[in-house]
């Protein structure tokens, strides 16, 4: 049976999934009730001079039928006083103390950060997590994500942190800059011990078209908020990898963003993440996901021959690679399972207009499942991608994988297109329909 | 098909009349809409007789613009409300939904057809410009689904309009024919108030025309003349008895039940004779209204019944019961049927026999013959060149909706035999352009 125990930079906890600092760990109730019911740890709603928000707060992408793919705040850190959360945060641990509590702060001075960071300790918080990701209304004060995007004053602050920490300490990134992994490298080169990432990404999530606003509304304006939900998975991903794959980052990664099921959770744990944070779907579910989360992570464990997640942080880093290393020579072609079709002929118009005019009708309109036309295939997935049948279109091998070459290679060798005409582009075999016969006009 | 829907619950039947489409709410409109694909070329659109847009009406409403989901919807089809609730969905839009195909429940396009254009209709948006009359002028015969699409039509090309109507109402069977519990009388009047706002053709109420007088009148005002007339009244069985004051036809108890108030009483026990889709609703309509024992006694196998399978279960679940293999041979009792004498069937060789002193009395209180509509061949004997083909339907040619006498085009169910509305409200629009080709060649 798998083990899903971890031990992140000194911070044990008994399975990788964290509640991420936000409205889920307001209060010693709340971490409480979750730790009751399966949560592993806690980031505590980030600690400070107590906030006071606004109403409304939130504002979110529903798509097609899916809601909250995307959410949006426009909150503060908390709102309440830092005895009653000290008080509570004490409680927790002593009726939890197996359980990951950790604190996030966010001050100004670097005496005011001495005190806090004593002051959690005291409190028996088992971390701490610097919270400089923040992306509105913090950051106009000269905090959250103004000290994200400033790696000196990261380092700085950080090494404030470091003189009075007891406890490891994590600092939280913003991935509201162009290379995440410098403010990952002047976190570590503070004496961090771990980061976490992503803060909520800068955004407007929608704009109420009748009124002139954007959302979410108070009274009759708005400001930019925070983005995060299942839409921000990706270039979370994308900095958790940069980050793991950094040769001067190298300290422990808790992932963030848009992670709501343990395949999510398995992914960031493959790109370099020791620990998961999540809090859209706690927002969106309440705390009854993380049954499912341990027991898809068990399920996949057990799968795989893992018998504790030390075994597969960062199993898919060697072959996350540069463009340039790619190998050219590979080639896929698109198939379609006719038993599987049921003829929406998506994929048709999906190629036609779209990608490469890979994908022919039937003469016969009745027969409604379409043709691959291999010549013109470039294999770029599209159809595959957008067919609403399972296993309907795969992408089948063609090259007999003896050869390889990369564009590297290619350079080297001086093989590539240099000339705008070149006769080394790699469209020439591409067929484009000839736009007069196909309706008539130009 | 019929596995991914909801059986009809005996629950419903209990609520009468309740419609089996009722109205989506918002939220559900939303879920659903947010299924539909977007084929291309897409199925349902191409077995819709009117071919509605459909991917693209229900993008637009799930895209919040349920103004244009019901343009799209009403540029196709003028009846659009009508027919997203009464057409037969399963067999034609629903039944070629690709989701079928992988044994997934179809997307609701008749309910979501009918959400986009109730809202249009309740707050009267206007679709259609109509273009100055060109002075030219059509008199259009029958208000029913057929006359007022192809009114329409002309309407929009700029003729005047004239419509005929023998009834004090338009909407035809869509108004008497078509059970309760799919569409009510003020929804079918209300689309029809809605389209003559808008298109502002002129209907002449209880003006039935029939002499060789009113054509003379009409020939004489008019440049060309549409045909939709529908069918006449049901047929005769021609068995003894059959003249009995409470042996009545379908489509005549229908009218009845749908155009006097509910509360018309009802026998205890009816048999219902026939296997179409009149007799199902005839009797469900029965069952309904609270006649205890209702039987629908067909002359064939199940199997062979004419009526949709989901029409069937419709019956069933309002507590109607099928009997088969049954012939009526007579209607028995004295002044008045009481009861309704049968001989067994079966098929030899695909020849349907009656089985020799097989013949036994089924007693009833009321017996309605739903053995189909006779044609209306009084008006056509009376117009000049109309020629009608073997089972006396009017002949047209079916590009233009142009009969064997050139001013004259018809199309509905006088045409098609008895079709759908959204039938007659196809071939009534093509007849319009019809008719604007004809008499745009003629200047
Ligand atoms: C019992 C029953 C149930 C049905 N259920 C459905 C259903 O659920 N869904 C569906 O899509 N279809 C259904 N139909 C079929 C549908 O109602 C018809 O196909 C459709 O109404 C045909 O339209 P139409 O305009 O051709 O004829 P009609 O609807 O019959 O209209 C003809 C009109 O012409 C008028 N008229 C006739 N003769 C003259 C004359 N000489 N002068 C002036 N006016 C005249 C009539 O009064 C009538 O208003 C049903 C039919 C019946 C009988
Ligand atoms: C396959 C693909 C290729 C793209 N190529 C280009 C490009 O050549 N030039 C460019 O400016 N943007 C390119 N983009 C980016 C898009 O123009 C666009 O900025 C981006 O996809 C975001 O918009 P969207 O969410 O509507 O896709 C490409 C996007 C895709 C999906
Ligand atoms: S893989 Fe791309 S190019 Fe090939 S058929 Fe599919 S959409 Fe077209
Ligand atoms: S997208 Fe898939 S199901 Fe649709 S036509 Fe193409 S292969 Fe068939
Ligand atoms: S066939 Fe079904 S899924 Fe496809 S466009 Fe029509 S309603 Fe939508």
């Amino acid at each position: 049976m798998a083990n899903l125990e971890i031990n992140f930079a000194g911070i044990k906890s008994p399975n990788p999934f964290w509640l991420a600092s936000g409205p889920p760990t307001n209060s010693g109730y709340q971490i409480m009730k979750a730790f009751d019911q399966g949560w592993g740890g806690a980031v505590w709603k980030t600690l400070g001079v107590p906030v006071i928000n606004v109403s409304s707060r939130y504002g979110a992408i529903n798509h097609r039928g899916s809601r909250v793919v995307g959410f949006n705040n426009i909150e503060l850190i908390t709102d309440r006083r830092l005895c009653d959360n000290l008080r509570e945060m004490e409680e927790v641990k002593k009726y939890f103390p197996n359980h990951a509590v950790i604190a996030s702060l966010m001050v100004q001075t670097k005496q005011e950060w001495h005190q806090i960071v004593n002051d959690v300790q005291n409190a028996g918080a088992d971390g701490i997590e610097l919270n400089f990701g923040c992306p509105h209304g913090m950051c106009e004060r000269g905090m959250g994500s103004a000290v994200g995007q400033e790696p000196a004053i990261l380092e700085m602050i950080t090494r404030w942190v470091m003189e009075v920490a007891k406890i490891p300490v994590i600092v939280k990134l913003t991935p509201n800059i162009s290379d995440i992994t410098e403010p990952a490298q002047a976190a570590r080169r503070a004496g961090a011990n771990a980061i976490s990432l992503i803060n909520t990404i800068q955004s407007l999530v929608g704009v109420d078209i009748d009124n002139f606003v954007t959302y979410p509304v108070v009274e009759n304006h708005s400001t930019n908020g925070g983005y995060c939900g299942p839409a921000v998975k990706p270039i979370a991903m994308n900095m958790v990898k940069n980050c793991a794959q950094h040769p001067l980052v190298q300290i422990p990664i808790s992932g963030i963003g848009g992670i709501e099921n343990w395949h999510d959770a398995v992914e960031f744990i493959l790109l370099g993440a020791s620990s998961v944070q999540v809090c859209t779907a706690a927002m969106h579910y309440g705390f009854g996901i993380i049954r499912d989360m341990t027991s898809g992570l068990e399920q996949y464990m057990d799968s795989h021959g893992f018998a504790t997640i030390d075994q597969f942080v960062g199993k898919a880093l060697p072959n996350v690679k540069h463009w340039e290393e790619l190998n050219l020579k590979y080639s896929v072609k698109a198939s379609i399972d006719e038993d599987k079709c049921i003829g929406c002929q998506l994929c048709y118009i999906a190629c036609e207009d779209g990608a490469h005019q890979a994908i022919d009708l039937n003469e016969d309109k009745t027969i409604r499942t379409p043709r691959i036309n291999e010549e013109n295939c470039v294999g770029c997935n599209l159809c595959s991608l957008i067919c609403p049948v399972e296993n309907c279109i795969t992408m089948v091998r063609k090259d007999d994988g003896t050869q390889h070459q990369t564009w590297k290679q290619r350079t080297d060798a001086n093989n590539i297109p240099v000339t705008f005409d070149d006769d080394l582009a790699g469209g020439l075999g591409h067929t484009i329909p000839d736009p007069v016969k196909a309706f008539g006009k130009l | 098909m019929a596995e991914h829907r909801n059986p009809p619950k005996l629950q419903d039947a209990d609520n009468r009349f309740a419609p089996i489409k009722p109205l989506m709410s918002n939220t559900m409109a939303y879920y659903e809409s947010s299924r539909c694909l977007f084929c291309y070329d897409a199925p349902c659109t191409i077995a819709c007789p009117t071919s509605i847009d459909i991917p693209l009406f229900i993008r637009q409403i799930n895209n919040g613009n349920l103004t244009g989901a019901a343009k799209t919807i009403y540029q196709s089809n003028f009846l659009g409300n009508t027919c997203g609730k009464v057409c037969p969905t399963e067999v034609l839009c629903e039944g070629a939904c690709v989701f079928n195909k992988m044994n997934i429940k179809p997307i609701d396009i008749g309910r979501l057809q009918n959400f986009a254009t109730n809202s249009a209709i309740l707050t009267r948006q206007k679709f259609f410009v109509v273009p100055e009359e060109n002075g030219k002028s059509v008199a259009v015969i029958g208000a029913g689904p057929a006359g007022i699409s192809c009114a329409c039509q002309l309407r929009a090309s700029g003729y005047m309009v004239d419509i005929y109507e023998a009834r004090n109402n338009p909407s035809g069977l869509a108004l008497h024919g078509i059970a309760p519990y799919k569409i009510t009388n003020e929804e079918a009047l209300m689309e029809v108030e809605f389209l003559r706002e808008q298109f502002g053709f002129n209907v002449f109420y209880n003006t039935r025309i029939d002499s060789k007088e009113d054509i003379a009148v009409l020939e004489a005002k008019y440049d060309a003349f549409f045909l939709g007339i529908g069918l006449g009244s049901s047929t005769e069985i021609k068995i003894r008895g059959e003249g009995k004051p409470n042996c009545i036809g379908a489509t005549e108890f229908i009218e009845e039940i749908k155009t006097r108030p509910v509360s018309t009483p009802i026998a205890k026990r009816v048999i219902v004779l026939g296997g179409g889709n009149t007799a199902m609703d005839a009797a469900s309509e029965c069952a309904r209204l609270g006649a205890e024992n209702v039987i629908v006694a067909y002359r064939r196998s199940q199997p062979e019944m004419k009526a949709y399978y989901f029409e069937y279960d419709l019956a069933k679940v309002a507590g109607v019961r099928g009997m088969f293999n049954l012939a009526p041979i007579e209607i028995v009792g004295e002044n008045s049927a009481e009861g309704v004498k049968f001989i067994r069937t079966e098929t030899v060789n695909g020849i349907l026999k009656e089985i020799p002193g097989s013949d036994f009395v089924i007693a009833c209180d009321l017996v309605i013959k739903a053995t189909g509509q006779a044609k209306q061949t009084s008006l056509f004997a009376n117009i000049s060149g109309l020629t009608l083909d073997e089972a006396g339907r009017i002949s047209v040619n079916g590009a233009t909706g142009q009969t064997a006498n050139p001013g004259y085009f018809a199309g509905g169910d006088a045409v098609n035999g008895g079709a759908e509305v959204v039938n007659a409200v196809a071939e009534g629009k093509l007849a319009g352009d019809g008719i604007h080709e004809y008499l745009s060649a003629l200047i």
